[in-house]
């Protein structure tokens, strides 16, 4: 229908995470207020799992393009269908996830459909028929609410874990729509020559925990500790960019207006003084707890629960208690 | 090989920032401009690459007057030449708009290999320019790049690692290209003095929508499909509670607040 909610739901080669469902929880309650279904539309090689779970997720329609050249995630290929898809079926939004994947695939498609876009949208409503998309600005100093007036679709990235995961419904299911766009090699500039996993066996973005790290922690011995406690609680390691300037973590764990933005159910920030660029990271996370031998830390501000005293006397009693707790 | 480079002036973060509630747009002269921090890495690696294949360096900016600044400093560090494309049509651009003024650009420089752009703006924040630049002009789009692999210049051909979730992807590319990079793809180096009196004396050549043929009507708030409508400052996450007491007491009550959350299984 012409004022459909539509989900882009991102894939590895075909591998997925229940995460990528996550925006047809949110989309359907849009869809919901503008009397409307939610569909996801999917690009790949093969689509027939991704459908399946899709409707469990709740989606009410799948749209896919399937092709060999679709194989791996190439914003030069998947944009060019995923236009042809939004031109010809005008649905009223199109939401993506602002991961690597989603933010590429949205600006190249809303480049090619001539429209600017939203990203990393954390507040979604509708309100008098139209779209109100809220977004961090200025390193979560302000937020700002924009509307799309001219565009359709409107295209939304969206924080990941900004709304709840949907319930799975094993049971549901719903009709798949299979629209061909063939576009071959030769019409590529951008060709897929292997992908290298990283050590790191946790996605920052996705973590539910984090323990992150500071410059008081004082040297690469000192993120062992905080690695012990994130494996406890099966978290994800972060860091602050004193502390991946001093070349105690890679990049890749770096939380902040340089970094990466999160946003886990629980921040454990250790020897984090909490400047306003590490909290553009992570200040909307759920539950953040600060542990800093300086009671006037501007971290504790922004804290749910603090602990003013010396990480490495507080994060291995944490780990022990932890362990004790959780039968360990 | 010619080589642009997109650089955006931001306000410094740690600086107030005023806005005009009545246009949601920024006061920007109201705020200490620098470098957006992730240009610094796309013009280091456009002086590197330019060290290592040859060619020349053409920076721009879209901005106001002051946004100059960020020009002088790349032209202290020795880029070959600058346009600083601003009209009162360009005000109030959203990031398509913004793409469509840079692409005018890059198609009158012409023959250009490679564009670099930094991974997001800090103000903007969009980390999307790049890739509808790419998209517009039709060049291979390599995002989130980490690091550059080789550039074979004769046959046109780039290798890149991206930095994406989960690792390193790799992939090979037909320039020309739009690589936009991230931070720790280099270190970049400061200009020197000579540089800065240098780029002081000189003038800034400027581009307007004229001389660039873009359609005033398709940019700036005119030709921008999203609008602001609210600004507002999040609530204050308002200080927690401060656990006091005995270490191991405290530790034990943290441990049993966070368990109730029911998070950690
Ligand atoms: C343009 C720009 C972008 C930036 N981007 C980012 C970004 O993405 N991410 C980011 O994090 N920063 C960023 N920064 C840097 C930011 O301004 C801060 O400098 C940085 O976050 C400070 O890191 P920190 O809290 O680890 O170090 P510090 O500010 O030095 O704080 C260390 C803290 O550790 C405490 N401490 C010391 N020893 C112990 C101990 N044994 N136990 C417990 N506590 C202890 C101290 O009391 C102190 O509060 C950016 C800055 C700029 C200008
Ligand atoms: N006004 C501008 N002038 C020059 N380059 C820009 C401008 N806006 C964005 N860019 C480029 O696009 C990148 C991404 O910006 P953004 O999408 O705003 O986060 C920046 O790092 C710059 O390289």
């Amino acid at each position: 229908m012409a004022n459909d909610v539509w989900v882009y739901i991102e894939h590895k080669e075909g591998e997925v995470s229940p995460m990528s469902y996550e925006l047809l929880g949110i989309g359907k309650t849009l869809a919901n207020d503008f009397g409307s279904s939610v569909c996801a539309f999917a690009i790949g090689e093969n689509l027939d799992n991704i459908s399946k779970e899709a409707f469990q997720y709740g989606a009410s329609k799948v749209y896919g393009i399937e092709g060999g050249v679709y194989k791996h995630f190439r914003a030069e290929a998947y944009s060019k269908a995923a236009s042809f898809l939004l031109d010809k079926y005008k649905p009223e939004v199109v939401l993506f996830r602002a991961t690597t994947q989603g933010t590429d695939i949205a600006a190249a498609s809303a480049a090619r459909l001539g429209f600017g876009l939203c990203t990393d949208s954390i507040g979604l409503k509708v309100e008098g028929g139209q779209l109100k998309m809220t977004r961090a600005a200025f390193g979560g100093n302000y937020t700002v609410t924009v509307v799309n007036e001219k565009a359709k679709p409107q295209i939304v990235t969206v924080r990941p874990k900004a709304f709840a995961m949907p319930e799975k419904n094993a049971s549901a299911s719903g009709e798949v729509v299979k629209e061909s766009f063939a576009l071959s090699e030769d019409e590529l500039a951008t060709k897929f020559v292997e992908f290298i996993k990283s050590q790191v066996t946790v996605n920052l973005v996705e973590a539910d925990i984090i323990v992150s790290g500071g410059r008081g922690v004082g040297g690469e011995e000192g993120f062992k500790i905080l690695k012990e406690l994130a494996d406890t609680l099966g978290g994800a390691v972060g860091a602050s960019r004193a502390a991946v300037d001093s070349g105690w973590i890679p990049y890749e764990h770096q939380v902040g207006q340089t970094g990466k933005t999160v946003k886990p159910k629980i921040y454990i920030a250790c020897g984090i003084s909490g400047a306003i660029q590490h909290l553009a990271g992570m200040r909307t996370s759920d539950c953040i707890v600060a542990i800093n031998k300086d009671p006037d830390a501007p971290i504790f501000k922004n804290a749910s629960f603090g602990i003013v005293g010396d990480y490495k006397q507080v994060v291995p009693l944490l780990v022990e208690k932890f362990k004790a707790k959780l039968n360990k | 090989m010619k080589i642009a480079v997109c650089i955006k002036q931001v306000p410094d973060t740690e600086a107030e920032i005023k806005w005009d509630t009545q246009k949601g747009v920024l006061k920007r002269d109201s705020i200490d401009p620098i470098t957006n921090p992730f240009d610094e890495f796309a013009l280091e690696e456009a002086l590197l690459t330019r060290e290592n294949y040859d060619g020349e360096i053409v920076a721009i900016t879209m901005g106001p007057e002051r946004s100059s600044d960020v020009l002088r400093n790349a032209l202290a560090l020795t880029v070959n030449e600058v346009h600083r494309l601003t009209d009162d049509a360009f005000a109030g651009s959203d990031t398509y708009a913004t793409a469509s003024v840079l692409a005018a650009a890059i198609k009158k420089i012409g023959d250009v290999d490679i564009v670099f752009c930094g991974k997001q703006s800090t103000d903007g924040n969009t980390g999307v320019v790049g890739a509808e630049l790419a998209a517009i002009l039709g060049f291979s789009p390599l995002t989130y790049v980490s690091k550059i692999r080789t550039i074979d210049a004769a046959n046109k051909k780039i290798v890149v690692e991206r930095a994406i979730e989960g690792g390193t992807e790799v992939i090979e590319a037909k320039l020309p290209a739009v690589v936009s990079v991230i931070k720790g793809i280099n270190e970049p180096r400061l200009p020197n003095l000579m540089g800065i009196r240098k780029a002081a004396k000189m003038e800034i050549p400027q581009w307007n929508a004229d001389d660039l043929g873009v359609d005033k009507s398709k940019v700036g708030s005119a030709g921008s499909s999203t609008k602001v409508v609210e600004i507002a400052v999040p609530p204050p996450r308002g200080a927690g509670e401060i656990l006091k007491g005995e270490i191991a007491d405290v530790v034990n009550t943290l441990t049993d607040k966070l368990i109730d959350l029911k998070v950690i299984k």
